[in-house]
C-alpha cells in the first residue's frame, strides 16, 4: 500500500492525510452504528420523533473513554510493564540519559521523562497524553544490545511519537475501538431482545429491509473493522515516526541497523502486554504477521515489515548522501 | 454611507493583518534567540568540559603534547569569540582539534580502559551531537525568521518595524570542514 517516498517530508505530509481519513471514518463508523439504532429501534426519521439520541450517544460515549483513557492511560501502561523511573545519577544510563537530551534539543520539544523494563528482549515504546506529560521506556536488552547511534536512532523513532501526537492518537484509537466493541455488543443485544420497531413496519418497505440488514452486517463485523482501522493507524504512524525520527538524527542508517537488531532477536519483549503492542517500536509478541508483506499483514499487523521499514530508510539515507 | 462602512472595514482588516504579521515575527525572533541561547548553553559545557579532559589524558599521552596545546589553544579562541560566524569558526577548529585528540587516543588502550576518561568522552561526545542538534534546530528557525522577513506581503511590515535577517550557525571557511587526518600506517 505504501509506495516509496520521494523525500521525508512528503512521506510526513501522506502519513497526516492517511490518518486523517482513518479518524474521519471511525467517527462515521460510530455516528453510523448509533444513527441505525435511532432509525431501527427508536424510529427516529418517521414523524414525531426528531432526536437522533442512539447517535449522540454513541458519539459522547466514544468521546467520554477517549477522554478517560487520556487522563490515566500512561501510568496504566507503564505499570504493567514493570517500567522503573530512571535514576538521575547512575553512570549505567549516563548514555542514554544523554541521548534522550540530544534528541530533545534537536526537536526543540520539553525532555519526557524516562523508564526502563528489566527485560532481556530490545524494545521501545513512548506514551502520554501530549509533549509535556510525554513517557518513554526502553528495556534493558535495548540498552545492552544497540550502539550509541543506534540508541539514537530508537530514541528519536520515540521522540517524533511524542512530536507528532501519535502518542495521545493511539491511546484515543485503542478506547474508540474499545468503544465501538462495546457499542456493537449493545446492538446486538437489543437485537435479540426484539425490540426492533421500524423494520416490520409496512412504511420502509424494500428499502428499509436492505438497510437493515447492510446495518446489521456492520454491527456484527464492528469490531473487526475497528481493530482493522486502528492496526492502519498504527502502522502509518510507524512509517512516519521512521521519517521523523530520521529528520532528527540525520542518520537513517543507525535506526536501519537498530530495526535489524530488535528484529534479529527472537525472544518475544514478555514484560510488555498485548494492549501496549502498538505503542511499541517493533511488535513485542514476536507474531509472525509483522515479518510478512502482502494483503493479510497489511491489514492485521499493528507494525509494518521490519524489512520494508528497513528499505525505506535506506532509500532516504541515499537520498540524503 | 455603505461606502463609508466598506472603507472601514477595509481598514480594520488591514490593521488586524499588519497586528498578526507583527506578532508572528516578533515570535520568531524570541525562539531564534531562544535557539542561540541553546548552543551557547552547549558551547560554555564544552569550554568546561575541555580543561578537565586535557588534564585526565595528559598523563598517558605524553607524546602528543602538540596536539594537547592545540586542543587547549583553540578552546580559548572559542571562549573568547563574539557573534554568531565568529563563534561558529572557532568552535569548527575547536571540533576539528577534539576528534584528532580522539582519534589519537586510540592508540592508547590504557588510557581507553580508564573509566574516568570513559565518562568524560562519553560527555564530550554528548555534547558534540547537542551543539550539533542545537544548530540544526537554530539554523532552522532562523530559516523560517528569514524567509518570513524576505516573503511578500510579510517583507513590508519587516521593513516598517525594521527586523534584520537572522545570521545561519555555519562553517564558512573550507580549510575548517576538513576531516582531521590520522596516520593509520603501522610503523612506530
Amino acid at each position: 500500500m505504501a509506495k516509496l517516498p520521494r523525500n521525508i517530508y512528503e512521506q510526513q505530509a501522506a502519513n497526516r492525510r492517511n490518518t486523517l481519513v482513518v479518524m474521519t471514518l471511525f467517527v462515521l463508523f460510530l455516528g453510523f452504528l448509533g444513527l441505525g439504532f435511532d432509525v431501527f429501534f427508536l424510529g427516529f426519521g418517521s414523524e414525531g420523533f426528531g432526536i437522533p439520541i442512539g447517535t449522540i450517544v454513541a458519539l459522547i460515549f466514544g468521546g467520554w473513554s477517549a477522554y478517560w483513557s487520556l487522563e490515566s492511560g500512561a501510568s496504566t501502561v507503564l505499570t504493567s510493564a514493570g517500567a522503573i523511573p530512571v535514576p538521575d545519577n547512575d553512570p549505567k544510563y549516563q548514555v542514554l540519559r544523554n541521548v534522550v537530551e540530544e534528541m530533545t534539543i534537536a526537536s526543540g520539544s520539553p525532555k519526557p521523562s524516562l523508564y526502563v523494563i528489566p527485560d532481556p528482549d530490545p524494545n521501545a515504546f513512548a506514551t502520554g497524553k501530549d509533549p509535556d506529560h510525554a513517557c518513554i521506556a526502553v528495556t534493558e536488552g535495548l540498552l545492552e544490545k544497540l550502539d550509541r547511534e543506534e540508541l539514537q536512532g530508537v530514541i528519536a523513532h520515540e521522540m517524533s511519537h511524542v512530536r507528532n501526537y501519535d502518542i495521545r492518537m493511539m491511546t484515543v484509537v485503542a478506547a474508540l475501538v474499545g468503544a465501538v466493541m462495546l457499542l456493537s455488543e449493545f446492538g446486538r443485544r437489543s437485537g435479540r431482545l426484539g425490540i426492533a420497531r421500524g423494520v416490520g413496519s409496512s412504511k420502509r418497505g424494500k428499502g428499509g429491509a436492505v438497510l437493515f440488514f447492510l446495518w446489521i452486517i456492520a454491527l456484527i463485523l464492528a469490531p473487526l473493522v475497528s481493530q482493522i482501522l486502528a492496526m492502519a493507524v498504527s502502522r502509518q504512524r510507524e512509517y512516519l515516526a521512521d521519517a521523523s525520527g530520521a529528520e532528527l538524527t540525520r542518520n537513517p542508517r543507525a535506526l536501519a541497523s537498530a530495526l535489524q537488531k530488535i528484529d534479529s532477536s527472537v525472544e518475544p519483549t514478555r514484560s510488555i502486554k498485548k494492549g501496549t503492542a502498538h505503542l511499541c517500536i517493533a511488535d513485542p509478541l514476536g507474531r509472525n504477521i509483522n515479518g510478512k508483506e502482502g494483503f493479510f499483514a497489511e491489514v492485521f499487523g499493528t507494525h509494518p515489515p521490519i524489512s520494508k521499514r528497513i528499505m525505506l530508510l535506506h532509500a532516504m539515507a541515499y537520498q540524503h548522501a | 454611507m455603505e461606502l463609508f462602512f466598506g472603507f472601514i472595514i477595509l481598514i480594520g482588516i488591514i490593521i488586524l493583518w499588519v497586528i498578526a504579521q507583527y506578532n508572528n515575527l516578533v515570535t520568531l525572533r524570541n525562539q531564534v534567540q531562544n535557539g542561540w541561547k541553546q548552543i551557547d548553553v552547549q558551547l560554555k559545557r564544552r569550554h568546561d568540559l575541555i580543561p578537565n579532559l586535557v588534564n585526565t589524558v595528559r598523563g598517558y599521552m605524553e607524546f602528543e603534547q602538540e596536539t594537547l596545546e592545540k586542543v587547549i589553544q583553540a578552546r580559548n579562541a572559542a571562549v573568547s569569540a563574539t557573534g554568531v560566524a565568529d563563534a561558529a569558526a572557532k568552535e569548527g577548529v575547536l571540533s576539528g582539534a577534539l576528534s584528532k585528540l580522539f582519534a589519537l587516543s586510540e592508540n592508547y588502550p590504557t588510557l581507553k580502559a580508564n573509566e574516568n576518561v570513559k565518562q568524560l568522552q562519553e560527555e564530550l561526545t554528548s555534547t558534540e551531537n547537542k551543539i550539533s542538534f542545537a544548530r540544526q534546530f537554530f539554523n532552522d528557525i532562523a530559516t523560517k525568521f528569514n524567509i518570513a522577513q524576505q516573503v511578500f506581503p510579510g517583507n513590508i511590515i519587516a521593513n516598517m518595524f525594521s527586523f534584520h535577517p537572522s545570521e545561519l550557525f555555519e562553517v564558512k571557511d573550507a580549510a575548517e570542514r576538513e576531516v582531521p587526518s590520522v596516520n593509520l600506517s603501522l610503523k612506530k
